[in-house]
């Protein structure tokens, strides 16, 4: 095989770039249809009670208004996602603040928002959960019978039996927050639906299979006739990889009842309220070490709070529970793990999936093993980094190839450690702004776990025209991360094409096979795969044909492609994916290969603490990473720069603010994201150990900053200023305290 | 947006007097509206109950900045991006081109005026405090005629100002200091751009043989309203600002401000920030 | 139920271009302008004057369109993304955009580069620093705003080498 390539690895200017800087890049809100009413959602305030009554009060045309309610769903009263306990209209309970009652639809939005507030719900309230503890604690039943959405118990060897012979055991206690997705674009769906022609919505989605799934249970119509379009979509980061399907299913049960096309636009109070965030955390470490620094056992406690319904929180517990004891070699592991239940809106997909939460507590944990063995942190790490042919705490041997220890090197010398580490403290006695450095190393697995990509059995498929244009047809969603462009990219090379002759369809699930959802890594890595198998396999076929011959440019591909459509009719390729077969998993010892490929990283965060106002500001920032291949170095870096910038607002100042099971803050003057002023140079470094099951050797890349970032930042917080950081955000107010407690 | 739009009406007088008439003729029946970043705000989130306006925008008269040997005159209507532009209040206010440059965002300094700053009274806003420092006076105008009042005991009350109903500000009047004073501006914000404060400090003050001669200290988010730390300057006056004087201060400042919890930040952290804000203060005047 | 108050003409200039706009007096200028065909460029981020997805030019200077009503709009020049290009011809900052990954998801892009552009306007050539300061209000969620930096600085090349 050529190592030249002429599509892999150049930075392709973005597919859909031209349509996006000049502002006819068509999203949900631009597009118009004739007749269309606005939809808007009656919501709850409290959080948990039955309910008694709506009532509808004077001052409104309400004859003018299509209205509905759970009555009015043809199919089951669900979002049906992994099990269907979350109603699509809260019926005779609610659970969570801000949960879905009624809803109304009318011509004129402004009049819609008048009679939004005259309609009043009557509710008598039921106590309430709102806090892990008191959910584990059963102080009030809440979910099923133990308010335990689902648990899982990982282990290896025999953690047990380590303690007795440890120099050294180091407990610790971590906690991470809710964390709001806040794409900058607000949910809203279009939809159409009647009894005769079924359902379309058009909208702001990452999985458009997941909403048809959902909508073919709402109304009980067959597969047929349940349609689903993506619409350009202004970002997603798992926050519209679940919730869509509620909102789809609102606006498609007004367009139902009314006969006519109905507009769902959140504006962005609600969208903040009522929508998943990231699950928060608690997880609790107990570490046996040696002496000299060897991992001898983790014991891991972790816990996520799921919200008021299940919705994907078994998942986001996998991920974190298999993600939870990093890319080290330890022979004793377990990991007890729960997802569980209070009255909060439900949590859900974000970046990381998890991971964020459970590598934030292990690596601000190993700094302090380090500290207390009295090593440096660097020093911990590479006594118990994994290497190839050792096997990860669920039982995956290392088979890729690895280097821990390398990429570690490289970023602490990219990023200055040692000299700073060595001339912060001379400068921090003189100075009331404490300067430290810290880092984070971790891996993150691409694709669904286990035997999930078996299960999701995604297929694309690759077309070429008469005129020689190529069209790829897959379920992936473009969401700013590059679907577009890669996929383009990779029939390109496949082809030997330009990516000018490369058509990315517009996923319609009328018209796209399911490539499975728009998450976890999976895209590039899994999708992607398809797509050069597919092309592959055209150009193949072209070949044998005789029609098309070696070192063919691209008149000739068209001429061949017409001549093959002329005598054969049609030239498609649709792949479906195939599990290797050297990985295996058990779901039910929770052993085995988690992950075809992983991503292994290593970023270092330098920042300076004001101790007058315990601000703190993140100076400089280096991202190392081995992921296979760099498609495109432009769309890649891009990933990481923007998924550093979500790490530094989840570890510094994305703070929900929470009272009784509502967040407060939810405008975006209070919950607070980082500006163009608050990001550091953000330095990227790729390498690459090509993957073999991936397209052109690429893993997966996406989730992958959103682990590291926070706790190297809380490890260079802990460095600058000498104090133990535990949770996150690490807000002024918190440290402050903290400061202020050691110094008294 | 959560307003029922229709309801609202804008008028748009033809210049000052006209607009005086309409606010005299039914006063508080229709409210001055200059570069909307706070009421469309309100307007948005549908807590905005007034419903009459007066679009005041294009009052020439409320224009421009007028210079004096004696002042340096304000009108009303001189956005945040005029006074960054400004070089004498560079110069000579820089508390005040400062707290501009940290008022929200370019667009929002492009639309956002001093006179609505004041008038909306926000005990966050970032320019109030840098006024009390430099002893502002506003012109207030109605048909009855015009008043001068001190910008000092404006407030009387969390979002409660002396601007009578049939009243508009017409202009901020600093008086211009010939001698040398020590600027100190420190807004502690939920980031570093567009942020509202969670402490808001401006200082200035003139130091004769190492003593403070003349002190004005004024903080903003710490108060119903933003204030001048009065107790906290008499501390200071007459003293060199050693460690002990400086210990002294803030424990009058801590008696002084009244600082709250709310979802931006809590009262234990901005009493903590503001007694440090002074303490910073005064070093930096003392060197 | 309120009284409704009776709408209004608004004569002003969109993009070089004479327009009337029908439009409640205190309705938002973002949803007035996204109603002209053709203008849905400018989008709706936060309606609060945060994230500045909804930037446009009032009179030659950036403003967040969502918080400026329909009334004030009267007599002015505006100008909207649409307005950016030249007869097809991208300007620097949006070619350097497309080109260095400065738009990720899109929906921050129009308004961010509304102040680019307005940015370069006062200022040619800025400094790292000072084109920080100058897109402060304009919100971007997914880039980490590193490469929208690197496509400012790619437009101030270009015009550099253009002069």
């Amino acid at each position: 095989m050529a190592n030249e390539t002429h599509q892999i690895g150049k930075s392709v200017p973005r597919k859909e770039g031209r349509e996006k800087v000049t502002g006819s890049a068509r999203y949900v809100d631009d597009l118009r249809f004739p007749d269309t009413l606005y939809g808007a959602t009656v919501r709850n305030s409290v959080p948990r009670g039955k309910i008694l009554g709506i009532h509808f009060q004077a001052g409104i045309p309400w004859d003018e208004f299509t209205i509905v309610t759970a009555k009015d769903i043809p199919g089951k009263n669900c979002i049906a996602l992994l099990i269907e306990d979350q109603p699509c209209l809260a019926d005779q309970q609610v659970n969570h603040p801000e949960e879905a009652i009624l809803l109304l639809a009318h011509p004129d939005k402004y009049l819609l928002e008048e009679a939004r507030r005259a309609v009043r719900i009557e509710i008598e309230p039921l106590p309430a959960i709102f806090a892990m503890e008191d959910s584990l604690a059963r102080k009030q039943l809440i979910w099923g019978e133990d308010n335990i959405f689902k648990s899982y118990q990982m282990e290896k060897g025999d953690v047990d039996s380590a303690w007795s012979s440890a120099a050294f055991i180091v407990e610790g206690q971590y906690e991470t927050g809710a964390q709001e997705q806040l794409y900058i674009e607000p949910q809203g769906m279009i939809a159409q639906a009647n009894a005769t022609e079924g359902v379309t919505v058009w909208g702001s989605l990452q999985c458009p299979y997941y909403v048809h799934k959902a909508l073919v249970r709402l109304f009980a119509l067959p597969k047929e006739k349940i349609r689903v379009v993506q619409t350009e979509t202004g970002g997603g980061f798992g926050g519209k990889e679940e919730y869509p399907s509620m909102i789809a299913g609102h606006a498609a049960l007004l367009a139902w009842k009314s006969g006519k096309t109905v507009k769902i636009i959140y504006d962005r109070a609600e969208d903040m309220v009522a929508t998943t965030k990231r699950h928060p955390s608690r997880t609790r470490h107990r570490t046996a070490v040696t002496r000299e620094g060897k991992l001898l056992a983790m014991d891991i406690d972790f816990t996520i709070d799921g919200g008021a319904y299940e919705t994907l929180s078994p998942v986001v517990l996998s991920r974190g529970t298999i993600h939870a004891a990093g890319p080290y070699e330890c022979l004793n592991v377990r990991v007890r793990s729960r997802a569980v239940a209070t009255n909060a809106p439900p949590h859900g997909a974000f970046r990381g999936f998890g991971a964020p939460q459970s590598v934030f507590a292990l690596e601000r944990h190993l700094d302090r093993v380090a500290a207390t063995v009295g090593i440096s942190p660097e020093e911990l790490r590479r006594r118990n980094f994994i290497r190839e042919g050792q096997t990860l705490a669920f039982g995956q041997v290392v088979r890729e190839k690895v280097d821990m220890h390398q990429l570690l090197e490289r970023a602490l010398e990219l990023s200055g450690y040692h000299e700073k580490k060595k001339r912060f403290p001379l400068e921090n006695s003189r100075s009331p702004i404490k300067k430290g450095i810290g880092f984070a190393s971790f891996l993150h697995g691409a694709g669904f776990t286990g035997s999930g990509e078996e299960y999701l059995a995604s297929e694309a498929l690759v077309r070429v025209s008469r005129d020689g244009k190529v069209r790829v047809l897959a379920g992936s969603t473009e969401m700013g991360q590059g679907t577009n462009t890669v996929f383009a990219q990779i029939a390109a090379e496949a082809l030997a094409l330009d990516c000018e002759q490369i058509e990315i369809l517009q996923p319609d699930t009328a018209q796209v096979p399911n490539s499975g959802p728009t998450v976890a890594s999976r895209t590039t890595m899994i999708v992607g795969k398809l797509v050069e198998t597919a092309a592959l396999a055209i150009q193949k076929s072209l070949m044998e044909s005789g029609f098309l011959k070696a070192g063919y440019d691209a008149a000739q591909f068209a001429v061949a492609c017409r001549q093959y459509l002329d005598k054969f009719g049609a030239l498609e390729s649709l792949v479906k994916y195939q599990h290797p077969k050297d990985l295996h998993w058990d779901d039910a010892t929770y052993q085995g290969d988690a992950y075809g490929a992983y991503a292994w990283a290593v970023y270092v965060a330098e920042v300076s603490v004001d101790t007058r106002t315990a601000e703190v500001r993140v100076e400089d920032f280096v991202a190392v990473q081995e992921v296979g291949k760099v498609i495109n170095p432009v769309l890649a870096a891009g990933q990481i720069e923007g998924g550093v910038a979500q790490g530094i607002g989840f570890a510094l100042s994305e703070n929900v603010v929470w009272q009784e099971g509502r967040m407060i803050n939810g405008q975006m003057t209070n919950y607070i994201m980082p500006t163009s002023m608050d990001v550091p140079p953000i330095r990227v470094f790729f390498e690459e150990i090509p993957y073999g099951t991936g397209p052109a050797g690429a893993k997966g890349i996406g989730e992958l900053p959103l682990d590291g970032t926070a706790p190297a930042i809380a490890n260079a917080i802990a460095n600058a200023t000498g104090v133990d950081i535990r949770e996150i955000p690490i807000t002024p107010e918190k440290l402050s305290d903290i400061l202020e407690s050691v110094h008294v | 947006m959560r307003s029922y739009v229709p309801a609202y009406e804008m008028e748009t007088p033809r210049d000052l007097s006209n607009a005086l008439h309409l606010m005299a003729r039914e006063p508080g029946d229709w409210k001055p509206f200059a570069g909307g970043t706070d009421l469309m705000v309100l307007l948005e989130a549908g807590k905005l109950p007034h419903r009459k306006f007066l679009n005041i925008w294009n009052l020439r008269e409320l224009r421009g900045i007028a210079v004096t040997p004696e002042h340096v005159t304000i009108a009303a209507l001189t956005t945040y991006s005029d006074v960054r532009r400004h070089e004498l209040l560079a110069r000579e206010f820089p508390l005040l081109s400062r707290a501009a440059a940290e008022t929200g965002s370019i667009a929002t300094q492009n639309r956002g005026t001093l006179g609505g700053n004041i008038a909306n009274a926000s005990p966050a806003a970032d320019s109030p405090p840098a006024l009390l420092v430099y002893d502002a006076e506003l012109e207030l105008v109605s048909t009855s005629g015009t008043r001068w009042l001190p910008y000092q005991g404006f407030w009387s009350g969390y979002k409660q100002i002396a601007l009578r109903d049939d009243e508009l500000i017409r202009a901020i009047r600093l008086p211009r200091r010939n001698n040398i004073w020590s600027h100190f501006y420190r807004k502690v914000g939920t980031r570093r751009a567009q942020a509202i404060s969670k402490v808001c400090f401006a200082g200035a003050a003139l130091l004769e043989a190492g003593r403070v001669a003349e002190v004005r200290i004024a903080l903003g988010s710490v108060a119903p309203m933003v204030l001048r730390a009065i107790e906290t300057e008499q501390i200071l006056r007459g003293d060199k600002p050693t460690a002990a004087v400086v210990q002294r201060a803030q424990e009058t400042l801590a008696l002084e401000i009244t600082p709250i919890d709310d979802m931006r930040s809590t009262a234990r952290y901005r009493l903590r920030i503001a007694q440090n804000l002074l303490a910073e203060f005064c070093e930096r005047i003392a060197a | 139920m309120s009284e409704v108050t009776r709408k209004i003409q608004v004569q002003c200039e969109i993009n070089g271009r004479p327009a009337t706009l029908d439009a409640y007096p205190m309705a938002r200028l973002l949803d007035v302008i996204r109603e002209q065909p053709g203008l849905t460029g400018t989008k709706e981020g936060c309606g609060e004057g945060e994230c500045g997805a909804c930037a446009i030019e009032l009179n030659g200077a950036l403003v967040n369109s969502c918080l400026v009503p329909a009334a004030q709009a009267n007599g002015a020049r505006i100008r909207t993304i649409e307005g950016i290009a030249d007869h097809g011809c991208l300007h620097a900052v949006q070619q350097a955009f497309v080109t260095h990954g400065g738009a990720q998801c899109g929906i921050c892009t129009p308004g961010m580069i509304l102040a680019a552009v307005n940015l370069l306007a006062r200022n040619p050539q800025p400094t790292e620093t000072q084109i920080r300061e100058g897109l402060s209000g304009n919100l971007c969620r997914c880039t980490g705003y590193t490469k929208i930096f690197e496509s400012v600085i790619e437009a101030c090349r270009a015009n550099r080498n253009a002069a």
